[in-house]
């Protein structure tokens, strides 16, 4: 690490602070590997995987302790779909725009969702709840059109039973905090 | 070992190339020159731009020219109908994304797109789509970022990586929504950004532009209570003349100042002066670091690397010269000294350097080269395009200017101040000051042609008296960090290193001429041609040793004291401190 900067020390720490040090391990293992940079996307992935999204201080750490610069790290972590660059809501809504789905209205169920919760497509509501992303066919065409929340499928929705589903999950989230 | 040959046919014409030649290359060994755009011969291959495309036969797409190499019995076709309309089209959907506002847009008439659409045949817009819409990004003191007119040629990505070894730039988003900027979308300021320039040198668009300060200095000159100095670097006068037609490597050293009084300047300095001064101290300060360390020392004359340095190599602060750059130094002396000897008050007079550079706009601005009260003393830092502007701006016919000279008393020079302005010549002017120091006898020779980095790095030994001098030459940090990094791992003992941040030295700066159409950016013949102006002013002076410039002599003995006196201290010194962002290295 001879190449490091003068605050080599604090920098890793803070680094391995942000991230914990299961991913700082996980990085430290990739760097005694070949083409450390390469293993980047999967250092991403771990990231989100433990804080639901890529926020700047986790980038800059992974920056920081894989050695590569914050430019690339940035670019390469806003050019995924799947990575999330801000907090992610505590429930997950994907409304499946797939073929069998849409021609069953799921473009009105989406509507709906997003008049009841004031959000687009990628968003987080203000509560902090809900995020709203679309799906490509969830593999339940039978049960058109079909909206999962939190991982549960809830099938054959019509616009006027959304809000009932939301109050389910608000509620959920009510019991949680309390 | 013999590369294998490639025969090949380019518009019907028979040719054998080297194995490993690409299209593009192929087709310029016959005179053919496939229109490019993001393509660059001193940076990695991209091919995002798909303007140099052409036919190869057998192929059922269109190839990159630039990153497709040729095989055996090749036929390609580069300006075929169909491929003239294909590269039409593609730079006129390039348009269609990109602002209309050429007549008002900084870069009229030096555009590469400009050229690129006039060339291609484009009259009319055909296309009408959504446009993207970016804020501009002026928090720099130097650097203006505006992605409304970015086409994502990625150049700048690559030159800020690649040579300069920064890394402060990348592509971010993705499709229609993609962005060049540094991580996060921070703010330049806020960024690893050292504000060298280069990405305004390479970007073929007005993506990036250098912050105007041309408005200031207009005012000033229209202030009747306002005493206007300007300065001019050493490397202005080796460059200026293109920006008026003349050949590339011709000093203009007599019109330019010549143009400078006629726009209204009250006294016309030399920033060789400055760069004397610079010398006579530095070389002081070496050889108390000679006896006392901390060896190597750095010189600091180039604000892109010391930004860099405070960025990136924080840890090499203490050998940095604490020597101000010629430019602080002669700004800081024209508001005592000069302003002293004139019965002028320092607050009236205001100072302008014209510099090849756009770090100086915010070493300019830096707390530590502030007045006594706050006021900078460098008030406006104009780059060479900037002067080139005004002068035309203002209706003079540089080219039949009559030769003027430089004011008394910090317009008086020696050689060895001219050759500031390309790489080496800081090593070279301060190793003709240090052989007289160390030895006590004048100096067996002036040329040290060996310490000339044209190809971007050198490091060599110096006889010295007794003394084996190990000296360190880099020109582009991607250079330079392999000779820092050498220190850091304490790999190598060095006595003196020269750094300067642009590709060539000064002459290479980021705020010199943009070259005229056909002539590539950095193109290493262009930087020697100026740097050749340097050399030619240098040897056909008699004045050649910073140490015999009467006004040096004069200064020290009449205001200063002498060399590394408390008062030389007080006004011709500075500090360092590390900087948040660390840079990545």
């Amino acid at each position: 690490m001879s190449t490091s900067t003068d605050n080599w020390e604090q920098v890793q720490a803070a680094a391995r602070e942000s991230l914990g040090d299961e991913i700082a391990e996980f990085i430290e293992a990739c760097r005694r590997g070949p083409e450390p940079e390469s293993q980047l996307i999967a250092v991403l992935h771990q990231v989100q995987d433990r804080f639901g999204h890529l926020g700047g201080e986790h980038l800059d750490a992974v920056a920081q302790l894989m050695q590569v610069p914050a430019a690339k790290v940035a670019g390469v972590a806003s050019f995924y779909h799947l990575f999330r660059l801000k907090p992610r809501g505590r429930f997950m809504i994907n409304v499946c725009l797939g073929t069998a789905c849409y021609v069953n209205g799921a473009d009105r169920v989406a509507r709906k969702v997003m008049d009841e919760l004031g959000i687009t497509w990628g968003e987080t509501s203000a509560d902090g709840v809900f995020t709203l992303e679309a799906s490509r066919c969830l593999g339940t065409c039978g049960l058109a059109p079909v909206v999962m929340v939190d991982g549960q499928i809830h099938g054959n929705v019509t616009p006027d039973e959304v809000p009932i589903i939301l109050e389910k999950y608000l509620k959920k989230a009510r019991q949680e905090s309390a | 070992m013999r590369k294998k040959k490639i025969s090949l046919t380019i518009d019907g014409n028979p040719i054998t190339v080297d194995e490993g030649t690409t299209i593009m290359e192929a087709a310029e060994q016959l005179g053919i020159r496939v229109p490019r755009l993001c393509y660059h011969p001193d940076l990695s291959l991209m091919g995002s731009c798909r303007v140099c495309i052409v036919e190869v036969k057998g192929m059922g797409y269109y190839m990159a020219s630039c990153s497709v190499r040729v095989w055996e019995g090749m036929e390609v076709e580069t300006s075929s109908p169909e491929i003239r309309r294909a590269r039409r089209d593609i730079v006129e959907l390039l348009l269609d994304n990109h602002p209309r506002d050429c007549q008002t847009c900084e870069r009229d008439g030096n555009c590469e797109l400009q050229n690129l659409a006039y060339s291609m045949g484009v009259r009319k817009r055909f296309f009408e789509g959504r446009r993207k819409r970016f804020p501009i990004d002026d928090s720099s003191r130097s650097v203006i970022r505006d992605p409304e007119k970015c086409i994502l040629c990625g150049r700048c990505v690559r030159v800020c990586a690649e040579i300069q070894g920064v890394h402060n730039l990348s592509q971010h988003g993705r499709g229609f929504h993609t962005v060049v900027g540094p991580a996060h979308m921070a703010n330049m300021d806020d960024s690893v950004c050292i504000q060298c320039g280069q990405c305004i040198n390479v970007c073929p668009t007005a993506a990036f532009l250098e912050k105007p300060r041309t408005e200031a200095v207009w005012n000033a000159l229209a202030d009747p209570k306002r005493h206007v100095v300007v300065q001019t670097a050493p490397s202005i006068r080796a460059a200026i003349g293109e920006g008026f037609g003349l050949e590339p490597g011709t000093p203009a050293t007599g019109k330019m100042i010549t143009s400078l009084r006629r726009l209204g300047f009250d006294v016309v300095f030399d920033t060789d002066f400055g760069a004397d001064l610079t010398i006579v101290e530095e070389a002081h300060e070496f050889l108390t670091r000679l006896r006392e360390g901390p060896l190597p020392m750095i010189t600091s004359c180039s604000p892109g690397w010391i930004s860099f340095m405070e960025k990136f190599y924080p840890e090499l602060i203490p050998h940095a010269s604490s020597c101000k750059s010629p430019m602080s130094m002669l700004s800081t002396l024209a508001k005592t000294y000069y302003a002293e000897r004139k019965g002028l008050d320092p607050a009236q007079v205001y100072m302008v350097a014209v510099m090849p550079c756009v770090a100086k706009k915010d070493e300019a601005a830096r707390p530590e080269h502030k007045m006594p009260g706050g006021r900078p003393y460098t008030d406006a830092v104009l780059t060479t395009r900037e002067l080139i502007w005004m002068i035309k701006c203002y209706g003079i016919d540089f080219a039949t200017l009559a030769d003027g000279e430089f004011d008394d008393p910090l317009g008086v020079a020696s050689g060895a101040g001219d050759i500031f302005g390309t790489t080496g010549g800081v090593m070279e002017a301060t190793l003709r000051a240090a052989s007289e120091l160390v030895t006590g006898k004048p100096a067996d020779r002036l040329d040290f042609t060996e310490v000339r980095a044209v190809e971007g790095l050198r490091e060599t030994y110096v006889a010295i008296g007794e003394h084996n001098i190990h000296v360190g030459v880099a020109n582009g940090l991607t250079n330079a960090k392999s000779l820092l990094d050498k220190i850091v791992r304490r790999e190598e003992e060095f006595h003196v290193i020269e750094v300067m941040a642009c590709p060539g030295g000064c002459i290479g700066g980021g705020g010199q001429p943009y070259p005229r159409p056909g002539v590539k950016v950095l193109d290493p013949e262009l930087l020697r041609k100026r740097a050749s102006a340097l050399y030619a002013i240098d040897s056909g002076k008699t004045l050649r040793k910073s140490y015999e410039n009467p006004a040096i002599e004069e200064l020290y003995d009449t205001y200063l004291g002498g060399p590394g006196s408390e008062k030389a201290h007080e006004l011709l010194h500075t500090h360092y401190a590390a900087r948040i962002p660390r840079g990545i290295r």
